[in-house]
């Protein structure tokens, strides 16, 4: 028989529980609570710009430019805004996705995994990820526009500034250096993934690593490159932040078409309109509309993204 | 000039004894001269003021109170505009504290409360649904955040706790909490789920439940890993511009969280576009950016090297 | 702890008093079938192997004896098994009670990054023990029983994970023992050690089965010969042979048995 020592007295013949557990009971409720709260402000939020936003979209609100007067629901629309948001968003991708993929193929092709400069790439890529969207604008007017842009109207001898004020160009150019770690570190996500008998296989052959690379490396990265590039758009198309001062405008006559004019924006256009607008009752349909719109853009970019991903996930897991 | 006597001249010309003394005649009349031309370009009005003397770019002035001519004592003002423009940042700092902490006060509680439940305690299916949900609030723009904070909740939480200023800087706090959820949120699901699974095996074993193996067992291993996810949430918040731009507007050195507030973020945002290029106010906003970008540095290298270390741990252990 | 007499002894059972009974059980994973409609009992104070090829089941049996096997999602269970007369799968049992009775101790040994005394003290305070002066006699009459005592007893308070691969097992041991469970259910305990460890745990259950039920799965057939009274034989989820060990290992009553103690098949 055994001896009884401390905590064998309570002991149940049938496996019956003595007490409740109150306490885990009420932690896990707790937890519970605090998860069930944050799904709850998701909800929330989504549920309350989609009942109010719904009555003031339609076809003709996506589809119409306004003629000065903003604040009429059924007459304005948000058509600049949506080319503006566009426009910056495709010019952005073209400079980014180049970059960050040529970038990620250094990382993880060519360059040593301990060296000092691997390193440093590597931190700067991180530290980027980090830095606040509004020193990015900062960065876009310092250097690309009060640089950049005044050193490229003084080499083409333009009389007044051309370049060395807000414009499309630049704001894209800002967007693509904020969002260049999400593309990077996509892109080396995929690279990664792909097994490294496919490229000894190509080796093998008599490739050379550029040929291997170009030829069977980059074509079996490219959902995953896609899909850096459209978390990239996503997160691109919702800042307001980095083109305060780099190119957005409030009220723009015609639709951009130039690099260097300036754009209209949905997010910027929903920023003014809250908290400068004289009466909030009338403008507030319209508010809702046009975060509609702009949710819907940037959602869908992202829903895309994620079932991409979770199709390259699949296809890599019965490859392995 | 010489109508005035030595120690008048050097009190005027504002030079030390050391320096009058070294100066001859010459040097001294073209002080007077720069001196002369400097107070007819001041207004009239303006000409006696003290206020109007002082440099107010100057260090002393952005650091530390200064008793202005209108006010009754010293005070921390920033305020760009106008003809005296002060420069103070001390209430920029002090919006940004109020706001930031805000924030995290309530985000961090309720992220990493969800990541146990959800990395713990909850059953697979609803790990599966309630994980990805939470990265979909990440997927928010924070304009969107702002707009919903502006038009809904400072209604909403003014009826609950009755203050008086509607848009203040609770109200912006709480918003940017919900901003800086699902960062904090992942990176404590990630770490609490990376501790061996066998300790959790061997606590069960033992007879404890659930929570007792989360608390006593999993979140001490997986601390470095939390500790990281509030580091990172803290650099998130301090950088964030729009919320706190759409939901506070008037910057207001107080302490009291129901008083409006300007943070770093806001003020470069909101006065950039006004400010001079190349002129101090201009510079003074790039100045605040480059604090802001150091500050952000070092909360994310703090932060990523804790992950890697807790990181390099577990993977010795298994 | 009053023990509750079982009613019913079965025909083969051994000598020993009848005190876990396994009656029809099956497992299922999702669809399939993991553990095919078993039954047999158990003796009390023995100790009894578990052996069998690979994947025949018996880590699987093992883990429905602490409900482990509750933590996976698709596992379904028919059948019962008893435990002192009372099916510990029946409609109010708290797995926390069992788990207090049924102990185990792992393959791969996993002491928690805490110090060697907090390793052993977790389960007692665990179940309420909160007396520090309780606590310390507990802990040292655990790990003098487990024969790691005179090797710790200066370094209490350091971290267990300085302990060496078999040092830490026998942490495991001490740890799973402190609280005083009836059966000791252990995973191949010694399979990732070497000789000299193993042959320690072995002594160690050796001592262990005068106060402890143990039940042992193991892949090596010698020790199952040299540390067990009675030995049951898996293959693909059947319970074929079960009886003492002499028997099952010089003169087995199935030829699949006989085939695979003498190494037929593995």
């Amino acid at each position: 028989m055994t001896s009884l020592t401390p905590g064998t007295k309570s002991r149940t013949r049938n496996f019956h529980s003595e007490k409740f557990d109150f306490a885990s009971f009420f932690f896990t409720g707790l937890t519970g609570l605090a998860t069930l709260f944050i799904l709850g402000i998701l909800a929330t939020i989504l549920i309350n710009i989609i009942v109010n936003g719904w009555k003031g979209f339609s076809w003709h609100f996506v589809s119409t430019i306004p003629k000065k007067d903003f604040f009429d629901i059924n007459t304005t629309g948000v058509l600049p805004m949506i080319v503006g948001t566009t426009f910056r968003v495709l010019v952005m991708t073209i400079f980014v996705i180049p970059v960050g993929v040529i970038t990620a193929i250094y990382l993880t092709e060519y360059a040593a995994s301990n060296s000092l400069i691997t390193r440093i790439i590597r931190a700067a890529v991180n530290n980027l990820a980090g830095v606040p969207s509004i020193v990015f604008g900062l960065f876009g007017l310092g250097f690309f526009i009060n640089f950049v842009g005044k050193n490229l109207d003084a080499l083409f001898h333009n009389p007044s500034a051309v370049w060395g004020q807000p414009a499309l160009i630049w704001a894209s150019l800002t967007l693509a250096v904020m969002t260049l770690p999400v593309v990077i570190v996509a892109t080396e996500e995929s690279l990664k993934a792909i097994p490294p008998g496919l490229r000894e296989a190509s080796l093998a052959l008599g490739a050379t690593k550029l040929e291997t690379i170009l030829k069977i490396v980059l074509p079996q990265a490219l959902p995953g490159i896609m899909t850096g590039g459209i978390l990239a758009v996503s997160r691109a198309a919702g800042e307001v932040a980095p083109i305060l001062f780099t190119g957005v405008a409030y009220y723009m006559a015609s639709l951009p078409t130039h690099l260097s004019d300036q754009f209209m924006d949905l997010g910027y256009h929903v920023f003014v309109l809250s908290t400068q607008s004289p009466n909030i009752e009338q403008t507030r349909p319209i508010l809702y509309a046009t975060v509609l719109v702009l949710l819907l853009l940037t959602f869908a970019l992202n829903i895309v993204a994620i079932i991409i991903r979770s199709n390259i996930r699949r296809k890599m897991r019965s490859l392995h | 000039m010489d109508k005035y006597s030595p120690a008048e001249l050097q009190k005027y010309l504002e030079l030390t004894p050391e320096q009058f003394k070294t100066m001859d005649r010459e040097t001294l009349k073209s002080l007077m001269d720069v001196k002369v031309e400097a107070q007819d370009e001041i207004p009239e009005q303006f000409r006696n003021s003290r206020d109007a003397r002082v440099n107010t770019t100057e260090w002393r002035y952005l650091l530390l109170p200064h008793q202005w001519d209108d006010y009754q004592k010293p005070e921390y003002i920033w305020q760009p505009v106008g003809q005296i423009k002060k420069f103070n940042i001390i209430p920029l700092f002090v919006g940004t504290l109020k706001i930031t902490l805000i924030g995290l006060l309530f985000a961090v509680p309720l992220a990493v409360g969800a990541a146990i439940y959800v990395s713990q305690l909850a059953r697979p299916r609803i790990r599966e649904i309630a994980k990805p949900a939470i990265e979909l609030l990440s997927g928010i723009p924070s304009v969107v955040v702002g707009f919903f904070a502006l038009l809904v909740m400072a209604t909403v939480l003014q009826k609950i706790f009755g203050y008086q200023t509607r848009l203040n800087a609770f109200v912006a706090g709480i918003a940017l909490g919900f901003a800086v959820i699902p960062i904090i949120f992942s990176i404590a699901e990630d770490a609490l789920t990376s501790v061996p699974r066998t300790y959790t095996q061997a606590a069960l074993a033992l007879g404890a439940s659930r929570w007792q193996t989360a608390w006593q067992i999993v979140l001490p291993a997986a601390l470095p890993g939390v500790f990281a996810a509030t580091v990172l949430g803290f650099g998130r918040a301090i950088g964030e511009t729009m919320i706190v731009l759409m939901v506070c507007s008037a910057s207001v050195m107080s302490w009291s969280i129901f008083d409006s507030a300007r943070s770093i973020t806001t003020t470069i945002a909101a006065e950039m576009a006004e400010a001079v290029n190349g002129g101090p106010h201009y510079r003074i906003l790039f100045m605040l950016g480059a604090l802001l970008f150091a500050a952000t540095f070092v909360s994310n290298m703090i932060g990523d090297f804790v992950i890697h270390r807790f990181k390099n741990k577990l993977e010795g252990k298994r | 702890m009053p023990r509750v007499a079982v009613a019913e002894a079965k025909p083969n059972a051994s000598p020993a008093a009848p005190f876990i009974q396994i009656e029809s059980l099956s497992l299922f994973y999702g669809a399939s079938k993991a553990l095919k409609n078993i039954s047999v009992t158990l003796g009390e104070k023995v100790v009894t192997a578990f052996i069998g090829p690979s994947g025949c089941g018996k880590s699987t049996l093992l883990r429905c004896f602490n409900r482990m096997n509750d933590l996976i999602d698709s596992v379904r269970i028919e059948g019962a098994i008893k435990i002192g007369g009372y099916d510990i799968y029946g409609p109010d049992v708290d797995v926390i009670e069992l788990r207090k009775r049924v102990g185990m101790v792992f393959q791969k040994s996993n002491p928690f990054p805490k110090s060697i005394y907090e390793n052993v003290a977790y389960g007692l305070r665990l179940h309420g023990v909160k007396n520090k002066s309780e606590l310390d006699i507990a802990v040292e009459k655990s790990l003098h029983q487990s024969a790691l005592w005179d090797e710790v007893k200066d370094r209490l308070h350091s971290s267990a994970l300085g302990l060496s691969g078999g040092q830490q097992q026998r942490l495991c041991i001490a740890r799973a023992i402190a609280i005083r469970p009836e059966i000791i259910l252990m995973d191949e305990p010694a399979s990732a050690l070497d000789p000299l460890a193993t042959a320690r745990i072995e002594e160690l259950i050796l001592e262990l089965k005068k106060d402890f039920t143990i039940v042992i799965v193991t892949h090596n057939m010698q020790q199952a010969a040299r540390i067990s009274d009675q030995t049951a034989f898996f293959y693909l989820g059947e319970l074929i042979e079960f009886d003492s060990t002499r028997k099952i290992f010089t003169n087995p009553a199935k030829k699949q048995t006989e085939d695979y103690v003498t190494g037929r098949f593995g």
